[in-house]
């Protein structure tokens, strides 16, 4: 229940407040009114419930896998 | 995600994990305290991998898990009342009440929807206006803004037919109970990512501050737990202990507030039963006077009296983290997920289905 589903933006409705999104090939609707930030097609969306909570910050995530690999090179 | 990348980190994580235990000359205790993490655990082997060096407990993670017995007795109250109709997310169906559950109401006749949003419950109410739909609020933080979204909404539009059974927890209160019980014996926590989101880093800054205990707030990929391992470890040796945040691309700092609005347009904290825990202070989610016509609880007062957790079971223990799954006497010979005697066993997200399923080795 508390599963969070990320899927990236194939449709948008500014008006209505909803999104389409795809994750694992499913497709489905999705309101977006909890997210602040302007949507794009192709960002990721952070689903609970049927709405978006959060937008993922594909920069943000780039930097952990870098961070990540940093750690992976440490000899422990 | 990037499998080579996660082999190496594993690789560097049991090192760590074995040098840690080293230094310290025992092993090391964390909790993770979302459910969603308990079954990233074990899915992905990493407790039965980190078993030697650490033990990783589950907490109260589980939104149906920690529902209280008289709560799950109250929704089936409802489920019995003519002209009712329940829509529920699907998880809660199948948890036993005293003396049936949701399933075995519908199967004497009850009505019962299983939806995937309070969304869809809304738009369900709003086809069938003969029908009273009550949707059962269950959840942390994460699914209470969509529900204060859906109650606002059927305000707009004037939809009498639609009411919620809140029975929503809010994470940090419980974790202050939890760390206040001296029995606890935990060196780190591993907090809920999706929590985190609505909520922000900040709030779980008094783990750090005011109990010395380090925290990292983790997403649900197995390279970002290890991460948040690595993380507590490091703090563990250094004597160090922060709140940190450990799922930058979707965690700020003061959370989403939009949702946050939501939340407190509708609902105000009061005092809530959890299974397990009894009564804490300001963990809950009651209706705000303007939203009152939407309380279910107060729309169709049910007598229900008070109920004990099913005989044997020791959810509350196992949601505690005073003992793991496998140490109930019920487990896996009495309760399995086939035909469960307690709530983490039913729930996907429950500590012993988790164990059960996939195993803590
Ligand atoms: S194994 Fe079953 S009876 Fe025991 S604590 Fe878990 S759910 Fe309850």
């Amino acid at each position: 229940m508390c599963l969070g589903i990320p899927g990236k933006v194939i449709e948008i409705n500014t008006q209505e407040n909803w999104a389409v999104i795809e994750a694992f090939g499913v497709k489905s609707k999705i309101y977006t009114p909890l997210i602040e930030e302007e949507i794009a097609i192709g960002d990721y969306l952070m689903v609970h419930a049927g709405y978006a909570i959060g937008k993922i910050d594909t920069e943000e995530a780039g930097r952990t896998l870098k961070m990540l690999e940093e750690i992976a090179q440490i000899d422990a | 995600m990037n499998i080579e990348l996660s082999k190496k980190l594993l690789d560097q994580l049991i090192k760590l994990s074995g040098s840690v235990s080293d230094k310290l000359d025992r092993q090391i205790t964390l909790m993770e305290v979302c459910g969603t993490h308990t079954t990233a655990i074990s899915k992905s082997g990493l407790r039965g991998l980190l078993s030697p060096y650490m033990e990783l407990l589950s907490g109260p993670g589980c939104p149906v898990c920690v529902t209280d017995q008289t709560d799950i007795d109250r929704m089936l109250a409802f489920a019995r009342l003519p002209g009712v109709v329940i829509a529920s997310f699907g998880d809660m169906i199948r948890v036993p009440g005293t003396h049936a559950s949701l399933e075995v109401e519908r199967a004497r006749g009850a009505r019962i929807e299983i939806c995937y949003s309070p969304h869809e419950a809304l738009s369900y109410a709003v086809q069938h206006i003969d029908k009273e739909i009550v949707f059962l609020g269950v959840g942390f933080e994460t699914t209470a803004p969509a529900v204060a979204l859906s109650v606002m909404e059927a305000k707009a539009l004037g939809i009498i037919n639609y009411s919620v059974l809140s029975v929503h927890k809010l994470v940090p209160p419980a974790m202050k109970v939890l760390l206040a019980d001296p029995e606890l014996n935990v060196d780190g926590f591993i907090l809920p990512g999706h929590v985190s989101v609505i909520t922000g880093r900040k709030v779980f800054d008094f783990i750090a501050s005011e109990y010395g205990i380090p925290a990292v707030i983790a997403g649900f990929e197995p390279i970002d737990i290890m991460e948040a391992i690595s993380l507590l470890l490091k703090q563990i040796v250094d004597k160090k202990a922060e709140t940190i945040n450990g799922y930058t691309r979707l965690v700020s700092e003061e959370g989403n507030i939009r949702a946050k609005n939501a939340i407190e347009e509708v609902f105000e904290p009061e005092d809530a039963s959890w299974r397990g825990f009894g009564l804490i202070p300001e963990s809950g989610l009651v209706f705000k006077k303007a939203y009152a016509g939407f309380d279910a609880a107060a729309r169709f007062p049910v007598e229900v009296p008070y109920a004990s957790p099913p005989e044997g079971c020791s959810c509350g223990e196992v949601l505690k983290g005073k003992i793991k799954p496998d140490q109930c006497p019920l487990f896996s010979i009495v309760c399995t997920p086939a035909d469960p005697t307690g709530p983490c066993m039913v729930s996907s997200e429950g500590a012993c289905a988790a164990y059960f399923n996939y195993g803590d080795e």
